[in-house]
């Protein structure tokens, strides 16, 4: 298997920083909130892979820092420190090295992000069929029978009733809001897809049936996928590998099976233990 | 107490920054090039971008053509004529577009085609044309910087999925030399094309917004549309197919306004006044000799 994603030593403070920062927060100082200087070590030190068509999960309770990590690959926020390089078949880019413009092509034509509100991911003053058409526009598709075509396509896959694809999102239930979401992440065959609480707040049967897509989907084109959820179910039906984060830090790494059956870290073990 | 001006009204100083951000927006064409909009002696809103503009370029050689959506006789355009006879001692103005070498226009290009010793000034009510999509100045000046028209396409795609075609009958976005997409202020369709390798110097004034932009001449325009769905500029025609002609004039090629009449039928006629008187003399000569 191809590595695609190599992250390194990310970390990201909010707040000015001081020297005392990284020794005075973490799972041993019990809080992310730096006493001497009031910064929030969102996280720090975080070094991971991703291989084709891997899908590793990121847990934590809220506040552990686990959206930060997504956010910062998904160029939402610039990291503190650290590198992360995303690797092609024919090239390989630094990311954070990049200009703005690169970083916008890589955004909009190599990655797709679900975020947990549909709010964040869609436009909710244009049609479902627009949204997608909104990615396929960023990456200089410019026929409209072709975005036609290919809106279909996406929306039919993600079982989405092509009869209202023509309609605001706004008019949607939250799971069909959430397929629309995939379906415009979607949109441009991304080889790496950062899923966000994506089934958090869904009931459980429309969860059940976004966590089968995501699944088949992953199946059929061999997508490579970082998901973010506190969901031990989700996690142990989806992915493969873990990091189990908390204040900030990776505590403890590894297959899902051996953290969900045999969790070393102490926090690790009471959240499997609360779970269960 | 008699006040006396300066030549143009406005102070040199002023006007040299208006003509400094003039050579900016001609070498950099389609940018929004920001300028310190002074106060006129009129709102807001009736012309002053362009009237700057044209205050600053204006010089005793000068012959100056006003037109308001066309006509030469509408209130905004005798007014800002009368405006320019008053401070600009020495110049002059006309009617006819063959005599003029300056012209100042509020929504119409004029039907025949500018020549390279013109320059036509037009004024913008709105200069930015992402404003529909994105409401932040910031976030709209690193979308031009990098080109980022998609949002400005995905307008034009719901204007087909709902209507089957782009409805935009003004302010068409359009593209200038690969990269800016400028607002040609409201402009109907039917004018969009006579931006594209224009011999004349086309200059944007947005004076309530405080930008300069420019259309060198000969340089590319192009108004934004998909590969399969091009643009269109308005049809004439009528239920039948036929186009209709002006009825004052007869001409066929003309962009036409439509006018109620008191029984409630419609009557078409030339927008550009000018245009109109011209070919209607044309004919009447045709029709003596």
């Amino acid at each position: 298997m191809r590595k695609i994603l190599e992250v390194r030593n990310l970390s990201k403070i909010y707040g000015k920083g001081c020297p005392r920062c990284i020794e005075s927060t973490g799972p041993e100082a019990d809080t992310n909130m730096c006493p001497h200087c009031g910064s929030v070590v969102a996280i720090h030190d975080v070094s991971f892979d991703l291989h084709e068509g891997e899908i590793l999960g990121l847990m934590g309770e809220s506040g552990s820092g686990k959206s930060t990590v997504v956010k910062n690959l998904y160029f939402d926020q610039t990291p503190t420190s650290g590198s992360a390089r995303f690797i092609e078949e024919d090239a390989k880019h630094e990311m954070f090295n990049l200009n703005a413009a690169q970083q916008r092509r890589l955004r909009n034509q190599r990655f797709g992000m679900v975020y947990q509100n549909p709010h964040l991911g869609l436009n909710f003053g244009i049609s479902s069929g627009g949204n997608i058409a909104e990615r396929l526009l960023m990456s200089d598709v410019s026929h409209y029978g072709e975005i036609r075509e290919r809106a279909k396509e996406l929306l039919s896959r993600t079982e989405v009733l092509l009869s209202r694809m023509d309609e605001s999102p706004a008019a949607f239930s939250g799971g069909m809001q959430q397929r629309v979401q995939i379906a415009k992440a979607l949109a441009t065959n991304p080889p790496l897809l950062y899923l966000d609480e994506v089934t958090t707040g869904l009931d459980l049967s429309v969860q059940a049936r976004i966590l089968d897509l995501i699944l088949e989907i992953q199946q059929e084109r061999n997508t490579a996928m970082i998901v973010v959820t506190h969901d031990l179910g989700v996690i142990r039906l989806l992915t493969g590998r873990a990091l189990v984060m908390k204040y900030g830090r990776v505590i403890e790494s590894g297959l899902t099976d051996q953290i969900l059956e045999d969790p070393q870290h102490a926090y690790t073990q009471r959240l499997v233990a609360s779970a269960l | 107490m008699s006040v006396t001006y300066n030549f143009g009204f406005m102070d040199e100083h002023a006007k040299k920054e208006v003509r400094r951000s003039i050579l900016k927006a001609i070498s950099i064409p389609g940018y929004q090039v920001p300028y310190s909009s002074r106060e006129m002696p009129m709102g807001r809103g009736f012309g002053t971008g362009g009237l700057q503009i044209t205050l600053s370029l204006i010089g005793a050689d000068e012959t100056l053509k006003v037109i308001d959506q066309g006509s030469d006789d509408s209130v905004n355009a005798v007014n800002l004529r009368q405006f320019v006879e008053l401070t600009c001692p020495g110049v002059n103005t006309t009617t006819h577009l063959n005599e003029a070498t300056l012209i100042q226009s509020r929504h119409r290009i004029p039907e025949v085609p500018l020549t390279p010793n013109q320059t036509l000034v037009l004024q913008v009510p709105y200069p930015d044309p992402l404003v529909v999509v994105e409401p932040s100045e910031d976030k709209r000046k690193v979308m031009h910087g990098e080109a980022d028209y998609a949002r400005l396409l995905v307008k034009l795609y719901e204007d087909i999925v709902k209507f089957d075609e782009i409805t935009i009958s003004h302010r068409y976005p359009t593209r200038i030399n690969g990269h800016y997409v400028i607002d040609p202020s409201p402009i109907p369709r039917w004018d969009v094309p006579k931006l594209h390798n224009s011999p004349a110097l086309i200059l944007f004034g947005a004076g309530r917004e405080k930008k300069i932009y420019a259309v060198p001449p000969h340089t590319k325009a192009e108004p934004l549309a998909f590969d399969d769905v091009p643009f269109r500029v308005e049809s004439f025609n009528d239920a039948q197919g036929n186009r209709r002609p002006c009825e004052r004039c007869g001409a066929t090629d003309s962009f036409l306004d439509e006018y109620i009449n008191e029984d409630g039928s419609k009557r078409y006629q030339c927008s550009d006044s000018d245009y109109c008187d011209t070919v209607l003399a044309e004919t009447k000569e045709a029709a003596n000799a």
